[in-house]
Order: C-alpha cells, then structure tokens, then sequence
C-alpha cells in the first residue's frame, strides 16, 4: 500500500528544500546556519530512563502539539521504528535527524516541516530537539524562526524548567538555554595552508566547538567543519549567538586571507588542482565518498574564486548531500556495498559534471565572492 | 617510558590524550582505545570532553548524596547518574543537587540560567498551584462552617479557571 503523502520519504526527497534548493546557495564560506534546542515535558521521565509507554505517551503529547503550529502545517511525520535503514540514513545526511535517534528504541519520531528547515526529534536524548537550518550565515533569522516555534509550542505543552537552572535536560551540559547554534563553514585554504590546527584551538579558547563534518580532526574530507557553542548555561541566548557570531565572522576573514595568500604565492598551483578536481569529477569510474567530497570542495572553491559561474554553487551543495551512501543506496533502489556504491558515486557525478562548464581563469579577486 | 599513564576509567595504559578547553580552563583526560572508543571519542559525529569529563565523574569536589538516595518521582539513582552521565527525569536536578551543581562551573560560564523563560508555561503553573491551594482554603471554610468566607473563595476559583481559559463562557 502506498504511504501517505505526510509520512512518505520519496515525497520529502523530491520536495523542494531549504539546503537542496537552488535558490538557497548563495553564499561563499558559509554552507548552512542551525540551532537546536532541547525541551522537556515536565512530570515525565526523560526518554532514555521512561518506560516504553511512557516514551509513546510523549511521541503522542508532542505530536499533538506540533499538529497545532502554524509553522508545521502539512509537516512530514515519522516514526523511526516505520523507517528502513537506509531512509534513516537519508535523513540523517540531510541533518534532519541525528545518528543517535536513527538507532534508538520504540517511540522515537520526528517532525519536518515542508520546507525541511524544522525539524522536530521527538525521544531522543530529551522529549523534544527542536532545530531549525539556514542556508548560509543567518543566526538572527534562524534564532527569530526558532524562538517563535518555541513559544508557539509552550502554549500547548508545559517544559520543565527552573528559574535558576533554566530548561531541564538529561544531560547537565545543556542546561540553562539548552540552545546549540552552530555553523558549517567550507574552510579549504584554510585546511591546504595547515591553519586548521590554530583555528581549532583559537576557537575553543573562545567557548565555542570545531568539528569535521565528513570525519574528525582538522583535516575533515571536503574541509568542511561545524562550529558551535560549547556552554549554554549562564549567558542569553542572544550573549552566546552574538559571540558565535563574531567568532564566524572572523573565521570568514581567515579563510579569504588564507585564499588570497594561496593565489599570492602560486596561482598556478591552486588552479592546476581544481581543474585536475574538475577532471576527476568529469572522468573517473570508482570514487569513495572521501574522494568525492574533497572533488566537490575544490569546485565548490573554484566557484567563489571566478573559475566557474556562481549558479553552479546549489549544485555543488546538493551533491555534498546526495552523493552520501545512504541517498546513493536509495537511488539504486537497494543496499549496496562499498565498492559499487564508489562504482555509482562516481557515475552520478559524471553524469552531473558533462555539461559544467569548463574552468575559466580571470584574474582572481579572492574576496569577490563573500 | 617509566610510568605509563593509565587510563581515567579502567586503569589500562592509556593511548589516547585529551585536551579541551573550556571557559579558560584545561581539561586532560587518558583513556586506552577502548575506552575511547565506548566513549564516542572516534565518534565522527561528535564528542565533547565536557560530557566524558561528567561521564566519569572526575569532579572530585561533588559531594556524593547519601548512598540509598533515591529520585522521588522516576526512582534514579546517583550510580546511574555517574554510570551514563544523563539523570532520570527533570526533578532529578532537585533530588540530586548537591551532586549535580557543582559540576556545572566546570562545565558551563556560569551557573545561573539568564536566558528564556517560558512565560506561559509559567503562568498556567501558577495558576494550577493558585488553584489547588483555594479548592483546598474551599473544603476548610465549608468543613468549619464559614460560609461567607467560602462564597468568596469559590468567586476566587472561578476568577482563576477564567483565567485558564479565557474563550470559555
């Protein structure tokens, strides 16, 4: 029997989206904005110590007050025991839902609005993980969107809470805001000029968190990195986004000082390895994903240096997305192993890449783009 | 090397080395592989030593409760605290308070909330407990025979359920 629309992944797949949608990748540096906050039902046990119909108890509280927002209308609902293991893995890739949730016992669901840019986690490690995505640098319009689901969201359900310790949560290191703001930033000169190491720990002495999107440490594949805040108890929620924002803003400032240095030194060099990239992209029948991601951060570069038209950006940002395993998988119509799916990746990129256009050199002005 | 660092949880030799920074404040830990690996430190997904610090319960000044302390509402103990690092319910944070606060200047920049307040949520809890107290001040006045007093406490109780829904007729 089909599903209905509002619990259908192939429906949310081919929905237009805040991240996939071409429209939305305008920016240079800084791919996506997200918070997340934690909530909790007062008078209830928190998912990982409640009972199984305690934990179906809350999916069924919670999804009775998200169906009252305004901002939820016709939102996609879905139980994660109803999900296979690789629509799971979809929604994962996509930031809709967490690794941990994905793997957790019966009564777990989430919430996704329309667009994709709410999505609300119920019975992961609190009752509720609100969050919503931005695409680009937005923390104040993402803060505005969040806070207003919030409230919204308090009319219908009492969160527990303490004058002085704020919103209660399972873990003590969310208490107080229980906000995560963070941003993933696209950072290779950075990583190509070996800076990384001295950002990453500038930017913990600041309170704030960096880590590799696609694997760990300062030489993440793809150069992708999400910095966030560390602490949430004791400052307002506009005092931590103000100081990530300024910590962004100035870690904006080192990439491009970082890029024009690398275009100072040796032009020449820069452009041989991302025209050898577009090469790969355009050629190569097996392609894992590490390789795949590093390919598409030298375009993805490429485009915010002049070497390819600015339109190509969505492109570039939605094969980061769909050349994962778990949409690769989904698109085959079936699990895979490793070395098919590197056989697929490396066919759906050149099938992509055919008719992108040839790399261009201008004489480069490496700040144009931000 | 003469004296191998042993690892914070089990006291195997330890191979990994942390180091995290937190308001100005450093933070090492030693772990062996497969502590490190229970722990999600290779978790690509992602880590913090704050919550592995909390974990371990490596905050010597926390005066452990009374050992038999129970939460009075879900039953969670502090061995179950330390052991997965998350309490039971959100009344855990009164039942275990002296474990629980003074691990938050570690792992926080201060230990008083200043942000949101969910001013409704609030509001409808001050009601309520508003509202038991005159149903309660209701049930003593008729009990002694006060009748002017309980005439006017019932006026009070349907003020407030107004006020709890403010469209009813």
């Amino acid at each position: 029997m089909p599903r209905e629309d509002s619990t259908s992944l192939a429906a949310l797949l081919s929905a237009p989206s805040e991240l996939t949608d071409p429209g939305s990748s305008k920016t240079a540096i800084v791919l996506m904005t997200r918070i997340r906050l934690a909530r909790n039902v007062v008078g209830h046990s928190f998912p990982g110590w409640a009972k199984s119909a305690q934990r179906e108890q809350i999916l069924t509280t919670c999804r009775d007050a998200v169906a009252r927002l305004p901002q939820m209308k016709r939102c996609f609902n879905f139980a994660v025991s109803d999900l296979g293991e690789l629509e799971r893995q979809i929604l994962v890739e996509r930031h809709l839902i967490s690794r941990e949730l994905s793997g957790s016992k019966g009564g777990a669901g989430v919430l996704i609005s329309r667009d994709q840019a709410f999505s609300l986690m119920v019975n992961e490690e609190d009752h509720l993980r609100i969050q919503v995505l931005r695409a680009g640098l937005n923390l104040k319009r993402a803060w505005t969107a969040i806070n207003d689901l919030d409230s919204a969201l308090e009319e219908h359900l009492d969160f527990a809470f303490s004058p002085t310790l704020g919103y209660l949560t399972a873990c003590p290191t969310n208490l107080g805001t229980a906000m995560r703001a963070s941003a993933m930033m696209h950072l290779p000169a950075l990583v190509i000029s070996n800076q990384m190491e001295k950002v990453v720990r500038a930017v913990n002495q600041l309170g704030m968190v960096v880590r590799g999107l696609f694997g760990e440490g300062s030489d993440a594949s793809g150069s992708i990195f999400q910095i966030s805040n560390q602490t949430t108890l004791g400052e307002a929620e506009e005092v931590i986004l103000k100081r990530l924002g300024s910590v962004l803003q100035s870690i904006v400032e080192h990439e491009l000082n970082a890029r024009a240095k690398l275009l100072e030194a040796d032009a020449g060099k820069l452009h041989d390895k991302i025209g050898r990239a577009y090469g790969i992209l355009q050629n190569s029948h097996l392609l894992t994903s590490g390789e795949a991601m590093n390919l598409l951060s030298l375009l993805r570069l490429g485009i915010d240096l002049g070497l390819f038209p600015d339109d190509q950006r969505s492109l570039i940002d939605r094969l980061l997305i769909e050349a994962q395993p778990g949409h690769l998988q989904h698109a085959h119509r079936g699990e895979c192993d490793a070395a098919l799916r590197d056989a697929l990746r490396a066919t759906r990129l050149r099938a992509e890449f055919a008719s992108f256009p040839r790399p261009e050199v201008r004489p480069a002005n490496p700040g144009a783009a931000a | 090397m003469a004296n191998p660092l042993k690892c914070d949880l089990c006291s195997k030799p330890a191979t990994v080395h942390l180091t995290q920074i937190v308001n100005n404040k450093v933070h090492k830990v030693d772990l062996c592989e497969a502590c490190a690996e229970a722990k999600g430190v290779t978790d690509p997904g992602g880590f913090s030593l704050a919550d592995l610090l909390l974990k371990a319960s490596l905050t010597p000044d926390a005066a452990p409760p009374a050992p038999g302390t129970r939460c009075p509402r879900c039953g969670y103990t502090p061995v179950e605290f330390k052991k997965h690092g998350r309490l039971g319910c959100p009344a855990c944070y009164e039942a275990f308070a002296t474990l629980v606060e003074p691990m938050l200047a570690n792992m926080h920049s201060g230990v008083t909330h200043t942000g949101k307040v969910p001013a409704r949520s609030l509001e409808r809890k001050s009601l309520y407990d508003r509202l038991t107290k005159l149903e309660l001040d209701l049930t003593e006045a008729i009990k002694s025979e006060r009748y002017e007093d309980a005439a006017r406490t019932r006026d009070e109780i349907n003020q407030v359920k107004q006020a709890f829904h403010p469209d009813a007729p």
